[in-house]
């Protein structure tokens, strides 16, 4: 399978092939549940910490926060479960599957690419490259802004979660028992988490920005790869 | 011998069947089952009483005025029954010399057999100048009394974990007990003060079973501090509700509704409060109106505004909470995403434009 991925890439940096299939099904189907995800969890998330005006009426009428809450917990459910799917995927999708996870740190050439896609975005370079996989910057980004931030919010998230779950629980025992006394107390675990909000939402705002901008500028295509799996190029040049 | 626990109840005119009806009121308060009143008895009839050592550094003492006011057990049966308080400089009638005297025979005589009871914290800086008790700095006296003792129950907030004393910048750098005590038991029982039931209850139960009770990962009875105020708080179905009181004069205060945009730390503090109550379970803050303001956790006067739910983050150095720094990077980062795409929209007309592409 590999190999033969590479015999496609290899030819798609050498001359005519235009489309080369780089994300396979359960990586696009991750993204955009995980995506929902997130966005469900950022916009209750919001609302548990800065609640509606009050509901009118009485309280065994009522349900609001529960149904805000039950909702974040939900998509922090599906948050963790698609996130260990696609960590599976890694191991035994194509290695496009891999880039998400792992930073060629030690490799000088993906350093230089870094530096390459940082001048295209700051309008120093005038003709883009190409990609099958990620642009080594938006690896990087993802990487770092977004692996880590998932990951933070997934253990800081379930410490939370566990409070209320309460001694015994799962989410108890493997987070919150050490995540509380981490951070000293639960007020921090939740100032903590609530940054996090901001930061996975400086990750969405750019990473949308560059997907779109990418898709118009870009020597290939961007959006329409991440829905059919099929990386297409503009032209034949190198 | 040292007189048991029953033997100086019956002495003290309590009847037998008093005694049985203390001992199940005891269990019930520790969460206990019926099946534990009679090891409660037996523990009671047989055990010599344990002396208790209670030492005072840095403090307010209102751990002492809220231990006297335990209603079951009565402080009363506690410090004349239970234990055997030889030591507690701001209650006891010796004074000075006296004082110390019985200090030091209780540590000879029952060597590694009394308990220590701190209320308050040690000084640090200054060479421990900030508390001076019996003419030597509170440091030693605690190491000292430490040195041969049981276990140590820390009292409140500031033995447990600092408390006001030790807020920023700490200039005596008043510090916990467990900071300067390493190999000693430590029960941590916070609170400013800790609820006069949860202390008697924690002794009760060390004396009745011998042990100590199980504690978190934090070093706190879990009987008492297992749950947070949240979980079992009596507005919690306005909460769940979305019903919430914004102002301390408006409707939802009036109609009793949840406290949580008032700032109430009910959600992240560990205590029996909403259980257990205050004097004799009359009451407890968040009945009274007024949010809690997490008074048994590590560093809550430390953590920003008591009425803020979003609070401050002090490691910034400036007063800002978590909104405002994210708010303000998005922002930032939002007007530079704006710039960038007009800049590139030029550039990719520009492009089409001229050597295409
Ligand atoms: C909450 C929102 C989103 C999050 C957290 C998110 C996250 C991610 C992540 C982690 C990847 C890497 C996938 C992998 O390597 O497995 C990715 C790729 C991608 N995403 Fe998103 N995404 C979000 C929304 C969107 C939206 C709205 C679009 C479309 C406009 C989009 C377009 C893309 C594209 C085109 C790629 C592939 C990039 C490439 O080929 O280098 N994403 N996204
Ligand atoms: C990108 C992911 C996430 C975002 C943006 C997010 C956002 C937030 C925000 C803003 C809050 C309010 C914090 C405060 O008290 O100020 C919150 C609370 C909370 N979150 Fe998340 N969260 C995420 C993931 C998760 C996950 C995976 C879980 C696990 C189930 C989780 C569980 C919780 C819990 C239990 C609370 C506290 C609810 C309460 O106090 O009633 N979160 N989240
Ligand atoms: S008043 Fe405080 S403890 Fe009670 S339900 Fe509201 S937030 Fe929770
Ligand atoms: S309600 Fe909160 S602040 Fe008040 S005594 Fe209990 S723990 Fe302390």
């Amino acid at each position: 399978m590999l190999s033969s991925q590479d015999m496609q890439e290899a030819a798609a940096h050498g001359r005519s092939v235009k489309a080369v299939y780089v994300y396979e099904a359960p990586v696009r189907l991750w993204h955009w549940v995980n995506a929902l995800a997130i966005t469900v969890l950022a916009l209750s998330g919001w609302f548990i910490a800065s609640p509606l005006p009050s509901q009118p009426g009485e309280a065994s009428a009522n349900f609001l926060m529960g149904y805000i809450r039950f909702a974040h917990f939900a998509a922090g459910y599906m948050l963790l479960v698609g996130f260990l799917g696609r960590l599976y995927w890694a191991f035994v999708g194509n290695h496009h599957a891999r880039q998400l996870f792992v930073l060629p740190i030690f490799n000088g050439t993906w350093w230089k690419e870094v530096v390459f896609e940082l001048r295209w975005y700051l309008f120093l370079e005038r003709n883009p490259k190409k990609y099958v996989g990620h642009n080594p910057l938006a690896q990087f980004s993802m990487f770092t802004l977004f692996l880590t931030t998932t990951l933070f919010m997934i253990v800081t998230g379930f410490a939370l979660y566990g409070e209320g779950a309460q001694e015994g629980s799962w989410s108890h025992t493997l987070f919150t028992s050490w995540v509380i006394p981490l951070f000293g107390q639960s007020q921090d675990v939740h100032t903590w988490h609530h940054l996090g909000l901001w930061v996975m939402g400086l990750f969405v705002l750019v990473h949308v920005y560059a997907a779109i901008r990418e898709d118009i500028m870009s020597r290939q295509s961007m959006v329409s790869t991440m829905l059919s799996g099929w990386r297409m190029f503009k032209d034949d040049k190198p | 011998m040292v007189e048991t626990f029953y033997e100086v109840m019956r002495r003290q005119g309590i009847t037998r069947r008093s005694f049985l009806k203390y001992c199940s009121l005891t269990a019930a308060s520790l969460g206990l089952g019926p099946a534990f009143v009679p090891r409660i008895a037996h523990a009671m009839e047989t055990k010599p009483r344990t002396p208790v050592l209670w030492l005072h550094g840095l403090e307010c003492t209102c751990c002492s005025e809220s231990f006297i006011r335990s209603g079951h057990p009565l402080a009363k049966d506690a410090v004349l029954s239970m234990i055997s308080l030889d030591y507690d400089d701001t209650i006891m009638t010796a004074a000075g010399h006296q004082a110390e005297a019985i200090l030091k025979e209780v540590m000879t005589k029952y060597k590694g057999n009394y308990i220590l009871a701190v209320e308050g914290n040690p000084p640090l800086n200054q060479e421990g100048m900030s508390c001076i008790i019996g003419g030597k700095p509170f440091i030693e006296q605690l190491k000292h009394v430490a040195k041969d003792a049981k276990a140590i129950i820390s009292w409140g907030s500031c033995a447990s974990w600092g408390c006001v004393q030790a807020a920023k910048p700490n200039p005596t750098q008043a510090t916990p007990v467990h900071k300067v005590i390493f190999d000693k038991p430590i029960i941590k029982v916070p609170g400013c003060p800790p609820i006069a039931e949860v202390m008697t209850g924690v002794i009760t139960y060390m004396l009745t079973f011998d042990r100590l009770p199980e504690l978190d990962r934090q070093g706190r009875p879990k009987m008492f501090y297992g749950q947070r105020i949240h979980d079992k708080c009596y507005r919690r179905p306005h909460f769940d509700a979305g019903q919430f009181a914004e102002a301390w004069d408006d409707e939802g205060s009036r109609k009793g509704y949840c406290l949580y945009k008032m700032g109430c730390k009910g959600p992240t503090t560990y205590n029996a409060c909403s259980t257990v109550r205050w004097n004799g379970g009359v009451s407890f803050p968040i009945q009274s109106g007024h949010g809690c303001i997490g008074c048994s956790e590590d560093g809550f006067w430390d953590k920003g505004s008591f009425y803020d739910r979003v609070t401050d983050i002090q490691q910034f150095g400036v007063e800002a909470n978590a909104d405002k720094v994210g708010g303000a990077a998005l922002g930032v980062v939002g007007a530079a995403v704006v710039a960038h795409a007009a800049v590139s929209a030029i550039k990719q007309s520009k492009n089409k434009s001229g050597n295409d592409q």
